[in-house]
């Protein structure tokens, strides 16, 4: 085994790998945030309790009705959505005219009464969910060993992200929502039903969270406090990046989540508080994040 | 991102007619004389409870009700000056008052270098940021060996207040704390009621218009978050003597949830809001703890009613219906 910067190579590539499976979640849930940020203004406090969410429902498709995990892939963010699609008809569409914080304060309530659900019916400890049978095993790149399952999870969230990026910026229906965003009165006099729109843009931001969550359980244990525990860091990486951008979000995801990673070979005890330390210094050089505009 | 000025969080400056009206101020006697007999007619230590997260509250809401800054990461400060009093008090062997006052500093110290990043945003980005700052502050009570980690700083001695009075006497402890908060409580309405006050609403309400008159509105938002950082101390310290116990619950992001919960429950804006806010919540959940309901789902529940249904909190909407204040514009 080689050695890198005074560093094992396969203790660097192993971290690197892992930074880079986190990265790939902040990325998923800072995309999602800022589709939802960008149209309706409100910034997700419950975005952590679905990702949740979404992985409690594979788990559940599994160990009740014995639905494996191709399904669940495909079922948990539609159900997640759903429940957007819900919670953004009946409660959250009444706020839009209020301050954005009442926004905020809303999904945090919602956030508390998921996670203590959850919480109060299957206790704080991890459930386990299998890793497919088709995803087993892995590669050996030469410098480092690559399971399967971790290669699936990078790329998946890839094709995800950057699908979004081409549906918003490359397509029509993206430039609807772009100009829906910029000015919803006059998008809605030319004929487009901007209310539908803005429900929908709710319900498929909270699935890519459902979306994360379903690829998180194997890797993570799916437990109800995994998504408090990550909405915090996205929070941050959102506050670096800003959300003007949606290519940003994505590059400042993936980005950090691989900086944490050498954090933890180079300096373990630092490896928590890393992004909150980056968020105050780009804060102090660029307040507004790296990819956003000043107003 | 739409301006937040127009339609502001808070309604109603309640507070300059309130004291002017008799009613109220025979409600804040009555309410006086009940606070000084409270401790014969309930336990002492949830009053105690009570009056900590009241002042917690207060503070809070001095930033929110009338600066207009949302802080997520309240906890920072409130646990942050728990964890400062009780070393110092337990390790150190400091007098009592001392550790209470070095938590406060350590605080307003906390909250002069958090206010001067997170003011750099607005909105909800100011929340974020706040939140995001006093989850590094509980990862590195986590890490730290003085906080001695889940254990917490335990058996911490309340000691003697000036060295005359015994802090062990239920009594005696209650009538201190009840007395800091007090003092907390009028520095707040001071400040409020003074011209710095006045500023801090101005820019509440239009920000770019205040710095068109001339304010530097970056020192006033600086000031208030500072001032609002040190009297969460100030009740974090306290709750550490009460209970003699600081630990990982004071710096939870739980924690900043339910300190927003209670002004929001209360009425935010108001000044008595908060009170009335963090007594309905700490009874609440002294309730639920005897009963088989989770706790977070009922506070939860209690945001989104909160939110959907009346906005101005209850003392808030008392306020507007009983007319004591003209109507604001909704």
């Amino acid at each position: 085994m080689g050695i890198v910067f005074g560093i094992p190579s396969q203790a660097l590539f192993g971290q690197l790998l892992l930074g880079l499976i986190n990265g790939s979640f902040y990325a998923l849930l800072s995309l999602g945030l800022a589709v939802i940020f960008g149209m309706l203004n409100v910034i997700n406090m419950a975005h952590g309790a679905l990702y949740m969410l979404g992985a409690f429902v594979a788990w559940l498709l599994l160990s009740v009705c014995g639905v494996g995990y191709g399904w669940a892939l495909l079922l948990a963010p539609l159900v997640v959505g759903g429940i957007g699609l819900v919670l953004e008809r009946t409660m959250l569409r009444r706020l839009y005219r209020l301050d954005h914080l009442y926004g905020l304060l809303l999904t945090f309530g919602l956030a508390l009464m998921l996670e203590g659900a959850f919480r109060h019916q299957y206790g704080v400890s991890g459930q386990p969910y299998p890793i497919p049978d088709l995803l087993k095993g892995g590669q050996n790149l030469g410098f480092m060993f690559l399971p399967n399952y971790r290669g699936w999870v990078i790329a998946a969230s890839l094709v995800v992200c950057f699908g979004t990026w081409f549906a918003i910026e490359r397509t029509r229906l993206g430039a609807y929502l772009r100009a829906a965003t910029e000015n919803p009165v006059l998008v809605q006099a030319f004929g487009i039903n901007v209310p539908v729109m803005v429900s929908l843009t709710y319900a498929f931001g909270v699935a890519l969270a459902g979306f994360a969550g379903v690829l998180a359980a194997p890797i993570y244990q799916v437990s109800p406090l995994m998504g408090s525990n990550l909405i915090i860091i996205v929070f941050a990486v959102v506050v670096i990046g800003g959300m003007g951008s949606i290519l940003g979000a994505i590059l400042t995801g993936l980005g950090l989540g691989l900086l944490e990673g050498l954090t933890k070979v180079v300096y373990p005890e630092a490896s928590n508080i890393v992004v909150f330390v980056i968020m105050a210094v780009v804060l102090l050089v660029k307040p507004a994040g790296l990819f956003g505009r000043e107003k | 991102m739409g301006t937040s000025s127009s339609t502001g969080v808070v309604t109603s400056p309640v507070a300059v007619a309130a004291f002017r009206a008799p009613g109220l101020v025979a409600l804040s006697l009555a309410g006086l004389v009940a606070l000084v007999a409270a401790p014969f007619l309930l336990y002492p230590i949830f009053v105690m409870k009570v009056l900590c997260f009241a002042l917690f509250a207060c503070a809070f809401n001095l930033l929110i009700g009338f600066g207009g800054l949302l802080s997520f990461g309240h906890a920072a400060f409130f646990g942050g000056a728990a964890y400062i009093t009780a070393h110092a008090v337990k390790v150190w062997g400091l007098p009592t008052e001392v550790g209470i006052l070095l938590g406060t500093a350590g605080s307003a110290a906390l909250g002069l270098v958090f206010g001067a990043l997170a003011i750099r945003r607005q909105g909800i980005y100011f929340a974020m940021i706040t939140l995001a700052l006093a989850q590094m502050v509980y990862f590195t009570a986590l890490q730290l060996p003085f906080t001695h980690g889940e254990d917490g700083i335990q058996a911490v001695p309340r000691g003697t207040l000036f060295g005359v009075i015994d802090l062990n006497d239920p009594l005696a402890m209650y009538y201190t704390v009840l007395a800091v908060c007090l003092a907390g409580c009028v520095i707040i309405w001071r400040a409020v009621h003074s011209p710095f006050g006045q500023v801090l609403k101005a820019i509440r309400e239009n920000e770019q218009r205040a710095v068109s008159l001339g304010y530097r509105t970056d020192r006033y938002k600086l000031v208030a978050f500072v001032l609002s950082a040190a009297l969460a101390g100030l009740a974090g310290g306290t709750k550490a003597i009460v209970f003699q116990l600081a630990s990982l619950t004071d710096v939870q992001w739980q924690m900043s949830g339910e300190v927003v919960l209670m002004t929001l429950l209360g009425g935010m804006g108001t000044l008595f809001g908060p009170v009335v806010g963090a007594a309905l919540v700490v009874t609440l959940e002294s309730y639920l703890a005897a009963t088989n309901l989770p706790v977070p789902v009922v506070i939860g529940g209690c945001f989104v009613v909160c939110v959907l249904l009346f906005r101005k909190g209850i003392v808030g909407e008392l306020s507007a219906r009983l007319r004591i204040t003209p109507r604001p514009p909704v």
